[in-house]
């Protein structure tokens, strides 16, 4: 089935005087889709929002709202709405007024209004506070009312700057599911901004990593943390060990090269034989000890970090470290010692080779 | 409404006001500075230097220029006094604004508001005031005749003394308000850090509260001095237009229609101390932001 | 333990401080209840001088000047510097910004004899008779400087956010304006507008060079009958002026500190 389009990013780019915020950037965002844009800070994601809300105009480059060329429509003329990173709920307005103010300026009737008020206000679960004013709510209080003021019209795209950093992480989690629930609720596009990989591999249909001002890649939250394109993707979601190797033969996807751990084939990214590569091995996926698939290596363990459910252990194999994590499956359950000679494994499909 | 056009019309009124009844007029103060006395009062257009030159010269009677210190005598008493003035209000207002700073919250409102209140009250009134304290029969000397210190006093009234109390007194809010802001700011831990670093009450003040307050300071420095250097209020009443002050001299020669060129040029030679002190200023806190 | 933020003697001087700030006001207001016509001979508690200074027509009259100049000043001042600061402190890519924003304040950078002075001499060139109307002018352009500042500390220290959020929300320019930035800077408009007020209210050294028949302002007045001599009656007018700058100060912080975010 082809999908509808809601967002087009063709070719945008950015500067602020000499320094190049984003470099000729193009994505499509489809619709009813959870869309989020995931850097680290300054990598041009917030910018980006801030283009399809209005408030910022490209260098270069054309936006396109379910078609339409955006960019010469002042914000209160796009049918987009934003929760802001402060909520931006008006301090002089009742939770009412606040929703209300975006149906007023549509010149709705009255009765709708007040409908479509009760109707939002019961959505986010806040009905017993309408009259109350931003201040004397809670952070999650306020960021449910920032969803319904921005909901409350229908937009054809709903923006979200960074909408649960302000949040503490009890309350962050149980966001999350809000979020996710609403937006199958309402079926509205989500365009999500974070710097939080956790939310983002959490609630997306695809994540898009911006890096440097580019798209480092596009995909789903399983083949970003899976098959990263790039060290830059890899080094960003989660943790990885990044081996040096030396790229031996490459057949189609797959790739033998040669590491300190010996000669490990499995899938590549922008290989060329011959040339230098990095191998990327995320630090749960070696087993160790009775855990340890594959072939065998022998290690000794230099360093312990213990993280409550996982214990963190550095291991040198020959003159190599390796980060690997081990689940605390068992409560006081004996713990490696450091100095303690172990045994490691990993399968070499969960491995990637990557261009250095 | 449109953004665009607001950036341009929305200054405009701004612009225009202050162009008509400032930049032209001043303009025209210093043709008129560099114009000729009129025959009864007010000026006749023309180029000439005289005003200026009255400044520091005199005509005898045989038409030859003599040096007069009569001018420069007043000019260098506003400089003394003005500066006289900003120094000692801001010995005041650290100490003053210090101790605001650190009381409890609740009072730190009342005493701000206590602190501001005089600022509020007309300023005639307010140097009346000290005309009462300070004047013949005046507060001090029934007290201290009362207490047998003095028989009888020269007044104390009509004297630097006199409007220096009465420009201290008039412009002392200018100084505590910006101190204080500045003041507020400093984060408390620093002075708990100078102190745990061995560093004594004395040298904590002036190695961390001074330095970190300096920019309020020369703030409120500003503020007082400018207005002090046009002070009018308090020659008039408290110097009693014996010992003059720049402000009056040229409200005097403008009042009786009196010399209007030499007025104007007295008023660009304070304009002119003005613009100097603020250059200055201006080039001492940039040198302290490229230094920061 | 001791307090090292606390200065020996510091509390004393502030005391001390405070008494100087407020014993010349109080000995004006003490003298204005003597009875004796001789303002420094204190013979008995009267009243008689308010009365006689509440049917002072000339009083009145320079009361009424000073009320409609400063009324006037205000209103074209306030509405001058809230225009400027919006475009000064939200406008983008806006020319000649810091020249625009020393041309707003430069009332503040010269003496005010200085301006006196030229206003005087552009009045006299165009020949401008009308007293009133010279006030208003010389009024309005150095209380300019006095309501704009609030404004902008205001404006500066509101997030954008709030106006941002408007225009998201469909709102345009003018009613983001009308519905949310007004609102909220409205603490900043007042206290600009009472700062004007009280500045023209206030003002000696322009309004007695521009002093023209009909057009004496309250302190001009109040300075002529200072030059007459000290009298109870003086005394009297000036607790009337401490009284009305006491109520104005109060009302005028109250509602600038009201905190427009509790409800």
């Amino acid at each position: 089935m082809e999908r509808k389009k809601a967002i087009e990013v063709q070719n945008v780019a950015k500067s602020f005087g000499s320094f190049q915020a984003l470099k000729g950037v193009s994505f499509d965002i489809y619709d009813n889709e959870f869309f989020t844009m995931l850097g680290p800070s300054g990598c041009g994601k917030t910018t980006l929002l801030r283009m399809i809300a209005g408030f910022e105009s490209p260098t270069a480059g054309t936006i396109r709202l379910h078609g339409r060329d955006i960019l010469d429509q002042p914000p209160h003329k796009r049918r987009v709405n934003t929760v802001f990173q402060s909520y931006a709920l008006f301090p002089h307005m009742t939770l009412e007024a606040n929703i209300a103010f975006a149906l007023e300026n549509l010149g709705w009737e009255k009765a709708r209004i007040r409908d479509r008020v009760a109707q939002m206000l019961d959505l986010v679960h806040m009905t017993p506070f309408a009259r109350r004013r931003p201040a004397q709510l809670s952070g999650g209080q306020r960021q449910r009312i920032a969803l319904a003021r921005a909901l409350a019209s229908e937009p054809e795209v709903l923006l979200l700057d960074e909408p649960l950093s302000a949040l503490d992480l009890k309350l962050r989690q149980a966001m999350r599911d809000e979020l996710r629930a609403l937006q199958r609720a309402t079926g509205i596009t989500f365009i999500f901004v974070t710097h939080d990989q956790e939310e983002a591999l959490d609630m997306s249909d695809r994540i898009c990593v911006l890096g440097a001002g580019e798209v480092q890649q596009i995909g789903a939250p399983n083949e970003i943390y899976e098959d990263p394109e790039n060290r830059f993707v890899a080094d960003f979601i989660g943790e990885t060990n990044f081996l040096p190797a030396e790229v031996v033969s490459v057949e189609g996807d797959r790739a033998t090269v040669t590491t300190p751990l010996g000669p490990v084939t499995t899938w590549h990214k922008g290989a060329v034989a011959g040339a230098p590569a990095m191998l990327s091995l995320r630090p749960e996926k070696i087993g160790m000890e009775d855990q340890a698939p594959g072939e065998a290596l022998h290690g000794t363990i230099t360093g312990r970090n213990y993280m409550g459910g996982y214990t963190h252990y550095t291991v040198t194999v020959n003159g190599t470290e390796l980060r690997v994590s081990k689940r605390n499956a068992v409560s006081h359950g004996a713990s490696l010692a450091i100095g303690a000679p172990v045994r490691l494994g990993f399968r070499p499909d969960s491995a990637r080779v990557l261009a250095r | 409404m449109n953004w665009r056009d607001f950036r341009i019309w929305g200054l405009a009124p701004a612009w225009v006001i202050m162009a008509l009844t400032l930049v032209l007029p001043i303009g025209i103060v210093v043709l008129v500075s560099l114009s000729i006395r009129g025959a009864y009062g007010g000026f006749d257009w023309g180029l000439s230097f005289d005003s200026y030159a009255k400044i520091l010269f005199e005509e005898d009677w045989d038409g030859n220029l003599a040096f007069t210190p009569q001018y420069l005598a007043i000019i260098g008493r506003t400089l003394w006094l003005a500066g006289l003035t900003t120094l000692i209000c801001a010995a005041l207002a650290l100490p003053a604004a210090y101790v605001i700073a650190q009381a409890p919250a609740r009072w730190k409102a009342v005493l701000v508001y206590l602190v501001t209140l005089p600022f509020w009250v007309s300023m005639i009134v307010r140097v009346y005031a000290w005309i009462i304290i300070l004047g013949n029969d005046g507060v001090i000397e029934k007290t201290l005749r009362g207490l047998g210190l003095v028989a009888d006093m020269d007044s104390l009234l009509f004297t630097n003394g006199a409007m220096l109390t009465g420009l201290v007194y008039s412009y002392i809010p200018l100084m505590i308000l910006p101190v204080f802001a500045s003041i507020e700011k400093l984060d408390p831990a620093l002075i708990e850090a100078s102190h745990d670093l061995y560093g004594s009450r004395w040298v904590t003040a002036r190695r961390v509260i001074l330095p970190l307050t300096l920019p309020g300071l020369m703030a409120g420095a500003v503020l007082v001095f400018v207005p002090c250097l046009g002070a009018v209020l308090e020659p008039i009443l408290l110097g009693g237009g014996k010992v003059m002050l720049m402000g009056n001299l040229i409200q005097t020669q403008f009042g009786g229609g009196r010399n209007w060129p030499f007025g104007a040029a007295i008023a660009v030679t304070l304009m002119g101390l003005v613009m100097i002190f603020l250059m200055l200023n201006a080039l001492r806190a940039r040198r302290e932001v490229s230094h920061a | 333990m001791r307090d090292v933020r606390r200065y020996p003697g510091a509390r004393i001087f502030t005391a001390l401080f405070f008494l100087w700030l407020y014993l010349p006001i109080l000995v004006v207001i003490a003298y204005s209840f003597n009875e004796n016509r001789l303002a420094s001979v204190w013979t008995g508690f009267s009243l008689r001088w308010y009365e006689s200074a509440l049917h002072n027509r000339a009083l009145l009259d320079a009361v009424q000047i000073s009320l409609t100049v400063a009324g006037i000043a205000t209103a074209i001042a306030t509405t001058v510097a809230l225009m400027a600061a919006l475009v000064l402190v939200r406008g983008r890519d806006v020319r000649l910004r810091r020249l625009s924003e020393t041309v707003v304040n430069l009332p503040l950078l010269l003496p005010e004899i200085v301006l006196a002075v030229a206003v005087l001499i552009l009045f006299s060139q165009i020949g401008l008779q009308n007293g009133l109307l010279k006030l208003v002018i010389a009024h309005s352009a150095f209380c300019i400087p006095f309501a704009f500042l609030p404004i902008r500390a205001r404006l500066q220290g509101m997030e954008p956010d709030f106006e941002e959020a408007a225009q998201d929300l469909y709102a345009s320019p003018w009613v983001t304006f009308r519905r949310v930035t007004l609102p909220l800077i409205a603490p900043g408009v007042f206290a600009g507008a009472m700062l004007a007020f009280v500045i023209s209210m206030d003002d000696f050294i322009t309004s007695n060079l521009l002093n023209s028949g009909g057009s004496t302002t309250l302190p001009v007045y109040i300075f002529g009958l200072i030059k007459q001599g000290t009298t109870p009656e003086l005394n009297a007018i000036s607790t009337l002026i401490v009284l009305g700058s006491l109520i104005l100060a109060t009302t005028a912080l109250v509602l600038t500190f009201r905190n427009p975010n509790r409800a």
